[in-house]
């Protein structure tokens, strides 16, 4: 069995005053008009690994108002072997706070006890707007194999902020753009192995299993001027780009540039120029196939947060989705209007109705619909 | 609140002022040396002008004293060739408790960064480079925390001290992240130094 949320308690987070809800390891769906407090449900989920969750939101924007007294999620995350409390919380003008079973612990321990991987329809344009939507893509998935893809991608960005400073306040000091080259390099190397490192086991487990959502090709393309990964190549390399960067007073080689090309396979066709629907089903194959690699490696299913995934799906996608999600035995976390679009689930999943009464969101596990 | 008289509020508002004392527990500690004037509070008060008046950072090394030299660097036997880089005076005295190193310190009093605007300047670097080459020192020990300032500060000395004619070496890995030297109990410590190696 896999790790699953088993409880989840919201208090004064967005649209919930105070939800609690029991799980016991199935699929949740969650259903309920728009606005109905469905995503912000998933988000909460999403918090429960390093970063700012599946809306990039900083804390204070997740404040219930008009209370605006801080936000708490409680989680308990059960599994073989394993039973671990999570709860964060985040009073106002605050950062978050995170507590392990009761102790204080940085946000990086959460990647290595839950792995989460999601999608949302924020995504839906992923392949044809810029590239950060898609390295970010990349690395939620990079970060799910490989924990510590967190770690690197942490302390490259921190020297490359110092470093854009320097160039930005035109510092002239060679042997601190060396000490900081010399740690971006090694981040940024770890980062861009562990990226192609992602995406052979994405590779793989696409060649291993026949499903009903394309497969893709992937390719990560880095731009000019970025060496091959090599901590000694990537710091000659920044080095080299220094008066360059100068000019343009940030850094404009490294992985933090760095692009994924995907081709619909059966097509030979770029992800750009599919369909809008072809699009979408790429972005579930590759989740899909995320989370197959990861089983097949670790013997458990990531957590996969599917903001409103059946919307884009016909009637046998959508069915064929939810029999690959049951066969993998992932609690998947998936959103839409209506009952009747999870119906297909019956009592493989557990059914969540969520609706908006008097400015809070309330939910509740119901029986599925015959 | 205008519970207690001027003068005792003043107290308190400096005393809330001290790291780890928030307004409630300066109120609370001022209350308590009250209550205790003549053992604690007339004490406190004298050996703290006594401190003011003499303490003063060693014009070597930055660790703190009570004479231009501090101690260490007035012992002759401390002088064995190795400078043990710290970033912060609480690092030097965590080193000391583990009672492990037998040289010398330098304090940097921080580290770079450029985001704090904090530049090698503002830190003692240049001094560690005279006190290399005029110390007669054979090895540089970096003892700085696993953040990514303390290791471009390391980074940067290593590469400022190169071509001196001396190791230089940090302390082990297993020092945790971000975690400060502060922090770490003496066997620890000790250990992340008899397993120091070269940059
Ligand atoms: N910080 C907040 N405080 C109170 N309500 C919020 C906050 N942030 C978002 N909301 C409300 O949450 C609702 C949207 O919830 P959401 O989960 O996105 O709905 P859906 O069920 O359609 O996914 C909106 O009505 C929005 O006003
Ligand atoms: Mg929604
Ligand atoms: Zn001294």
């Amino acid at each position: 069995m896999t790790p699953y949320i088993a409880n989840l308690s919201l208090s004064h987070f967005r649209s919930h005053r105070r939800t609690r809800l029991g799980f016991d390891g199935r699929p949740v769906a969650l259903y309920g008009p728009n606005g109905a407090g469905k995503t912000n449900l998933i988000e909460a989920v999403s918090l429960l690994s390093p970063g700012r969750g599946l809306r990039r939101a900083a804390a204070e924007e997740i404040i219930r108002r008009p209370e605006a007294i801080g936000w708490k999620i409680a989680a308990t995350i059960e599994g073989p072997g394993l039973g671990h409390e999570v709860e964060i919380t985040a009073e106002p003008g605050q950062p978050r706070s995170l507590m392990l079973d009761g102790k204080s612990a940085p946000q990086l321990a959460l990647a290595r006890l839950i792995r989460i991987v999601w999608l949302v329809p924020a995504q839906d344009r992923l392949w044809i707007e810029g590239a950060e939507g898609r390295r970010r893509f990349l690395d939620r998935m990079t970060l799910s194999f490989l924990p510590d893809h967190g770690e690197a991608v942490l302390t490259y960005e921190k020297s490359m902020r110092e470093r854009n400073r320097l160039l930005k306040d035109d510092v002239r000091d060679p042997g601190w753009y060396r000490a900081l080259e010399r740690q971006m390099a090694e981040a940024g190397s770890r980062i861009m192995e562990n990226r192609a490192e992602a995406l052979s086991r994405l590779s793989a487990a696409q060649d291993d299993t026949a499903t009903a959502f394309p497969a893709a090709d992937l390719s990560l393309i880095e731009v000019e001027g970025t060496p091959a990964p090599g901590p000694d190549a990537l710091t000659d390399a920044l080095a080299a780009s220094r008066p360059r960067d100068l000019a343009a007073g940030r850094t404009l080689i490294g992985p933090h540039r760095s692009d994924l090309a995907a081709t619909y396979r059966a097509k030979d066709m770029a992800a750009a120029q599919c369909s809008t629907g072809e699009q979408k089903a790429l972005l579930i194959s590759l989740i899909l196939a995320n989370a197959r690699a990861l089983k097949a490696e670790t013997g458990a299913a990531p957590l996969v947060l599917l903001d409103e995934v059946a919307a884009h799906l016909d009637a046998g996608r959508r069915a064929a989705l939810f029999d690959e999600i049951c066969a993998l035995g992932a609690q998947a976390w998936m959103t839409g209007t209506g009952p009747e679009l999870f119906a297909e689930l019956g009592d493989r999943a557990q059914h969540v109705a969520v609706e908006e009464q008097g400015g809070e969101s309330l939910a509740r596990i119901e029986e599925p619909s015959p | 609140m205008t519970d207690a008289p001027k003068d005792i509020e003043a107290l308190i508002e400096v005393m809330a002022r001290l790291p780890g004392l928030g307004p409630r527990s300066a109120r609370r500690a001022v209350l308590h040396l009250i209550k205790k004037r003549g053992q604690l509070m007339r004490p406190l008060a004298e050996a703290m002008t006594r401190v003011a008046d003499t303490a003063r950072e060693c014009l070597n090394c930055g660790n703190i004293g009570t004479a231009d030299l501090c101690p260490i660097c007035s012992d002759e036997r401390r002088a064995n060739g190795q400078i043990c880089v710290v970033e912060d005076v609480a690092d030097l005295w965590a080193m000391e408790r583990g009672g492990a190193f037998q040289g010398r310190y330098h304090v940097l009093g921080g580290t770079l960064s450029a985001l704090d605007d904090i530049g090698p300047d503002d830190l003692r670097i240049p001094k560690l480079i005279d006190r290399v080459r005029g110390e007669g020192a054979t090895e540089v020990i970096l003892a700085l925390n696993a953040t990514v300032d303390g290791q471009t500060t390391a980074h940067y000395i290593a590469g400022e001290i190169e071509g001196l004619g001396v190791s230089v070496t940090s302390l082990a890995q297993g020092v945790p992240i971000g975690g400060e030297l502060d922090y770490l109990d003496d066997g620890t410590i000790s250990a992340a130094l008899k397993a120091r190696k070269t940059l």
